[in-house]
């Protein structure tokens, strides 16, 4: 019989059992739907009484043409957006600074003023709907400009639900868009907590992503554990300055991957909400029960998918689809079909949104709550999985915390020895990947020349110039000085930078002045290059 | 040999680079990697400096022509021409030729499997 073995690392068995139960207390570890510890979901009726919401990532170019994407995936029954930005934006780079030179709009939509924010969002009501924010190191700027066209926009504060991923601890560990050195890197995380509670009480002032640490070659233990480890870290930052843990836990959210074994996924979500609501109740004596809910955007997993053969990645799309949907995802969001080549094209987007529509409406996942409680295997694997999160939390513990873990290095470093491992067993057929190490016939598929690419126009950077150029233009110079100059002497002392920064942003200031007048006095991370 | 694992321009994402080095590094190539968001110019430096025979350059954000011209250039001018280049990431197949055209040795686009890039390395001509 083949031996095999959890992406988390721990055996799978041919055949599971009630012995594999025993010590179960079903009540204390399984409990009910909506109810502590939250094994079983978060609400009591899941999807039947709301189907999760559906949220594609998308932005390129100029915010003209992105806002034209949305309206187009929103005329298809999307009802709620994720907004990616372009890499100058994301590090606080003007479109006109030396740096940014081939890199705007290219891999999300360009931001520099306000005025594009009011671009982006033109004809689309704040009040209505939904928006999450790709944007961590720059996410206290760029959710200022959001919050300012909401208010031009007339929308009740109390109306505005967005979600700024604003989780720049991960950004350290993978992805890399950190700006500023980790203290004052993560002021700024609390600065838009703490102004988001106070001013703006529906939005998820941050989005705690496990997903992007995944990507980066982490297991599923992993995942959840420097998840659960960072939502800690950040639970910690706020309880310093004096906030009741109830008054902003409650809107922390999380963004994970359910990519690979379908029943290992779902395990992984079961046991980590189970670890959330404990860590909540118990460690940061939270009381109320909304504090103990781990909110998830569920889905992404784009390293699932292949460059050979990549109609083949529709179809595994629907099995992440189906995982989500078993784990009990608030929100899903799919990586295209043509994700390894391109920007996505309309037409990819389409196929990911009506796969989680037909996961929703045609194939029953959505019908009853938790469907797999109860299952020898899953509830087996859910107690697993929850042990090896535990373990590697306590190796967090003893690489000093995950704040220090990851300013030295040491997290970084375990998650490319993990990525690399990984790699090693796909080489090795360990990990089979359709026609790519096995049915690959009698040689692996080429890549596919004729998949339509996102044609990247250099004018995208000569109209976003353009844009810039007539703002500057037009603004009034003295006030911008003065706003830059009020945020300046904020960064020195110890006050939240979020209301010099809406000033800042109201003046039409740009990203790139907001970000070196805080560069100014915050200086610039150095990365601990461990191998 | 020695290589340089280099991430130019402002793209974060370094699986593919990190793999690349420790698969390099246990085939017995000494590899130095330069961590996120270096210049083309500091990569050049940096190549010089550590005297290596292969810069490996690693692309995710589609910025990939631009930033390899750059680094070829910036060695030329630099006495350097002889260090020769290699490109990895988010590679069109469209743009493989012109990465070629530019002088790159060898391109690596997305699904490459991890033996062919060390093999590649290995049997670059010194």
């Amino acid at each position: 019989m083949k031996e095999l073995k959890a992406n988390a690392g721990f055996p799978i068995e041919p055949v599971y059992g009630p012995e594999d139960l025993a010590g179960v207390d079903v009540d204390r570890d399984i409990g009910r739907p909506g109810e502590y510890p939250f094994t079983r979901g978060i609400h009591k009726h899941m999807y039947r009484d709301r189907v999760w919401t559906m949220r594609q990532y998308i932005g390129f170019g100029t915010p003209v043409e992105t806002n034209a994407r949305f309206k187009y995936l929103m005329a298809h029954g999307q009802d709620a957006l994720n907004v990616a930005f372009d890499l100058p934006t994301q590090l606080g780079l003007d479109s006109d600074d030396p740096r940014s030179e081939g890199e705007v709009g290219r891999v999300g939509m360009a931001i520099d003023t306000l005025a594009d924010m009011e671009d982006a969002f033109a004809g689309i009501p704040l009040d209505r709907v939904s928006v999450s924010l790709t944007i961590n190191g720059m996410a206290a700027p760029i959710t200022a400009m959001y919050y300012a066209v909401a208010e031009k926009q007339g929308a009740a504060a109390d109306r505005v639900v967005t979600t700024p991923q604003n989780d720049i601890l991960k950004e350290f560990v993978a992805r890399g868009t950190w700006v500023y050195p980790v203290d004052p890197s993560l002021r700024l995380v609390g600065d838009l907590i703490e102004f988001s509670a106070r001013h703006y009480p529906r939005a998820n002032p941050v989005s705690v992503c496990g997903y992007h640490i995944r990507e980066a070659g982490c297991t599923t233990a992993q995942e959840m554990a420097y998840g659960l480890a960072i939502a800690a870290a950040y639970v910690e930052l706020m309880l310093a300055r004096g906030i009741a843990v109830d008054d902003f836990a409650p809107r922390i959210s999380f963004n994970f991957t359910a990519w690979g074994k379908i029943f290992e996924e779902v395990a992984k979500f079961r046991a980590g909400r189970r670890l959330y609501a404990r860590m909540l109740r118990e460690r940061f004596k939270a009381a109320n029960p909304k504090s103990w809910m781990f909110r998830s955007l569920i889905g992404g997993g784009g390293s699932a998918f292949t460059v050979q053969e990549p109609e083949n990645n529709i179809v595994r799309g629907a099995y992440i689809a189906l995982a989500s949907a078993l784990a009990g995802a608030q929100t899903m969001a799919l990586p295209t079909y043509d994700e390894a080549y391109t920007i996505p094209s309309p037409k990819a987007q389409l196929i990911a949104l009506r796969t989680m529509q037909i996961c929703a409406e045609e194939s029953g996942a959505a019908d009853t709550v938790d469907p797999l409680a109860g299952s020898y295997y899953v509830e087996a694997l859910t107690n697993a999985m929850e042990k090896q999160i535990a373990t590697e939390l306590a190796h967090v513990e003893r690489m000093g915390g995950i704040v220090e873990a990851i300013r030295s290095g040491a997290i970084q470093a375990e998650v490319a020895r993990q990525a690399y491992l990984f790699e090693q067993r796909i080489a090795s057929g360990e990990i089979p990947k359709v026609a790519v190490n096995c049915h690959v016939g009698d040689k692996p598929a080429e890549a596919d020349r004729e998949i339509e690419l996102y044609s990247f126009d250099a004018k995208v950077a000569e109209a976003q110039l353009a844009r810039l150029e007539r703002t500057r233009a037009g603004r009034d110079g003295r006030a911008v000085h003065a706003a830059l100059g009020r945020l300046r002497d904020e960064a020195r002392g110890g006050g939240n930078l979020m209301y010099p920064i809406m000033d800042a942003v109201k003046a039409y200031a740009t990203l790139g002045e907001i970000a070196r007048a805080m560069r100014d006095v915050f200086g610039e991370h150095k990365e601990a290059v461990k191998l | 040999m020695k290589v340089l694992i280099a991430k130019p321009g402002l793209d974060g994402h370094d699986r593919g680079a990190k793999v690349v080095a420790q698969a390099l590094r246990d085939a017995g190539v000494e590899v130095v990697y330069t961590g996120l968001k270096r210049t083309p110019d500091e990569i050049v430096q940096a190549a010089i400096q550590e005297d290596v025979d292969v810069v490996g350059l690693s692309v995710l954000s589609g910025a990939h022509l631009l930033l390899a011209r750059r680094v070829l250039d910036g060695l030329r001018d630099n006495g350097a021409g002889d260090i020769a280049v290699i490109v990895g990431g988010t590679i069109p197949p469209r743009d493989v030729d012109e990465l070629r055209a530019l002088g790159v040795r060898r391109v690596f686009p997305m699904g490459t499997q991890l033996p062919e890039i060390v093999k590649a390395f290995k049997e670059l001509p010194g």
